[in-house]
C-alpha cells in the first residue's frame, strides 16, 4: 500500500521538512523557510544542569511539536494529533490512518533509524519523519533530513516511536485533517515574527533568548578552570553539533531564519525586512566563525584559558547582536499592526 | 554564507563515510536566498569525531573496569549501547538510583533472573552474555 500523490522532498530541518511535506499533500505549498518562520522555530536555550551523556544541553530551535501545531493553527489546518499508551495501538493506528490515504508525521528516536549513517544513530528522539505506505512489514518513510524515501521495519519503526530518555515520543502521530483552499499568509508571518522576539527577548531567566547566548559565553570562559581539557572540548564540541550537524539549514536555524525574511520582505514590499534578513545573515556568518574558532580549540586540546575566552567574547558579542536585531525587527513587526 | 563558500567536507568517522548529504541555506551573488546540498563541513565533523572517541575511550575503559571488578558488565553495555544512567533507568522503568546500585559488582551478582533479563532484553543480548562479561 502505498500513498500515490504524496510528494517527498528533501529539507534541512526535520519538523518544518515534515510539515511543508504534509501540508503539499493537502495542496497548501509553501517553502521551508516560510514554514520555520511562522511556526517561530528559532531559539536558543542552554541548560547547564540538563545533561545527556554528561555534557550540558544546548538548543538552537523551539521545543519539538511546536512548529507544526503553530503553522496548522495559523493557516486554518485541522490536525490531529495522537499519543499512544502501547506500541501494539501506535502501530495499528498508523496502520488505519495510512489506510485512509492519509500521510502520517510521526516522532522518533534516530537510534533505530538504519538508514542513517551509524555515526548519527545517538539516543535522540526529537526527530521527525512521515509514513505513506507499507510494503508486507516494511513502512515506505520520507525523512526530510534524506534525499530520498526510506524504509523502516515495523518492529524498528515501534521501538523509534516508543524510545526512552527524553523526550520521549510515547508513539506521537500528527496529521492534517484538512486544510482551506487558500491561505493568507500575512497575519501567520507578522504573528510568528513577534512569537519570535518575543522568545528571544523576553525570557525572565538567564538560560533562553538572546540573555541564554550571553550566559553561555559566560560559561565557557569558565571551562578551562572548572573541567579537564577533554571535558572541556567535549562541551564545546556539542555545541558546534547542536549548530550545525544535521538539520539546522547552517549556524544554528539563523540562516533558514533570514532566508524566511527575505521571502516575507519580498512579499510585502519591505525593504527592512530585507535589511534585517541581511543583518541575520551575517548573525549567522559569525555563528559560523565561532563553531570554526571552537572546533580548532577543541583540536588544540590545550585547554588554554585565552582560547576558551575569545570563544565565550565571540558568543557575548553574538549576544549582544542578536538583542539589538530583535529589538528592531520587534519595532518593524509592531508598525504593521 | 555565500553559496561558493559552502564547505563539502566528507564526514569520514573511525575511517568510515558517514556522510550524509543534507540542505543548507546560502546566499547567491546578489543576495538572494536557495538552498543547496552539503556533504559537511570539517568543523562539525570534528566535533562529531571527539564525541565518538569519547565514548570508545569510555566503553574500552569501563571493559577493563570490569575485569578488574570495579563494575558490573551493566555498565559497560550500558556505555555500548549509547546510553547512560537516565536513559537506561527510563528502559528498564526503575530508579536512578536502582541502576546505579546494580552498577556495583556486589549488587549485581546478587541480581534475580527477571531483573536480568529485563536489562538483557533492553542490551538486545541473552543473559548469559550479560551475567558472563567479559569472556575473553
Amino acid at each position: 500500500m502505498i500513498i500515490d500523490n504524496f510528494e517527498h522532498h528533501q529539507y534541512a530541518h526535520c519538523e518544518s521538512g515534515v510539515t511543508v511535506n504534509l501540508l503539499r499533500y493537502y495542496g497548501v505549498e509553501l517553502s521551508e523557510p516560510m514554514i520555520f518562520g511562522i511556526g517561530a522555530g528559532m531559539f536558543f536555550g542552554h541548560l547547564p544542569f540538563v545533561k545527556v551523556n554528561g555534557v550540558p544541553g544546548t538548543t538552537f530551535r523551539i521545543w519539538p511539536g511546536y512548529i507544526f501545531k503553530r503553522v496548522s493553527n495559523q493557516l486554518g489546518v485541522k490536525i490531529k494529533v495522537e499519543n499512544f499508551k502501547t506500541p501494539e495501538k501506535a502501530m495499528q493506528a498508523l496502520d488505519e490512518v495510512l489506510a485512509s490515504k492519509r500521510p502520517a508525521g510521526m516522532m522518533a528516536s534516530v537510534y533505530y533509524l538504519n538508514y542513517l549513517p551509524p555515526a548519527f544513530r545517538f539516543h535522540f528522539n526529537a526527530h521527525n519523519l512521515i509514513a505513506f505506505g507499507k510494503e508486507g512489514d516494511e513502512y515506505l518513510i520520507s525523512d526530510p533530513v534524506m534525499e530520498s524515501v526510506a524504509k523502516v521495519s515495523s518492529e524498528d519503526l515501534a521501538k523509534a516511536r516508543f524510545a526512552k530518555g527524553f523526550p520521549e515520543p510515547n508513539g506521537r502521530m500528527y496529521y492534517p485533517v484538512q486544510a482551506p483552499k487558500t491561505v493568507d499568509l500575512t497575519k501567520p508571518i507578522w504573528s510568528g515574527i513577534n512569537q519570535t522576539c518575543f522568545f528571544m527577548l523576553t525570557p525572565p531567566v538567564p538560560f533562553f533568548g538572546v540573555k541564554g547566548i550571553k550566559f553561555l559565553g559566560k560559561k565557557i570562559k569558565q571551562y578551562p578552570a572548572k573541567l579537564d581539557p577533554r571535558r572541556s572540548a567535549l562541551y564545546v564540541g556539542n555545541i558546534i553539533r547542536m549548530q550545525e550537524e544535521i538539520g539546522t539549514g547552517g549556524a544554528g536555524f539563523r540562516f533558514l531564519y533570514a532566508a524566511f525574511l527575505q521571502e516575507a520582505g519580498k512579499k510585502f514590499g519591505n525593504d527592512e525586512l530585507l535589511r534585517l534578513s541581511q543583518e541575520m545573515t551575517t548573525i549567522g556568518d559569525q555563528w559560523r566563525n565561532f563553531a570554526y574558532s571552537a572546533a580548532r580549540t577543541c583540536k588544540a586540546r590545550s585547554g588554554e584559558l585565552h582560547s576558551y575566552d575569545e570563544l565565550g567574547d565571540m558568543l557575548i558579542d553574538i549576544s549582544g547582536k542578536e538583542k539589538d536585531f530583535f529589538e528592531k525587527l520587534k519595532k518593524v513587526a509592531k508598525s504593521w499592526n | 554564507m555565500k553559496k561558493e563558500e559552502l564547505p563539502q567536507d566528507k564526514k569520514i568517522i573511525k575511517g568510515e563515510d558517514n556522510t550524509l548529504r543534507k540542505v543548507l541555506y546560502v546566499t547567491d551573488d546578489s543576495g538572494n536566498y536557495e538552498s543547496a546540498q552539503s556533504d559537511g563541513w570539517e568543523a562539525e565533523n570534528y566535533a562529531l569525531t571527539q564525541a565518538w572517541e569519547d565514548i570508545d575511550e569510555h566503553i574500552a575503559e569501563t571493559r577493563d573496569k570490569v575485569k578488574n571488578g570495579e563494575v558490573s558488565p551493566i555498565a559497560y553495555f550500558m556505555l555500548k549501547n549509547l546510553m547512560d544512567i537516565p536513559i537506561l533507568a527510563s528502559y528498564v522503568g526503575k530508579w536512578k538510583w536502582v541502576v546505579k546500585r546494580h552498577l556495583k559488582p556486589s549488587v549485581f551478582k546478587k541480581l534475580d533472573k527477571e531483573t536480568l533479563e529485563q536489562y538483557a532484553s533492553v542490551f538486545n543480548i541473552t543473559v548469559d552474555e550479560l551475567t558472563k562479561f567479559p569472556t575473553a
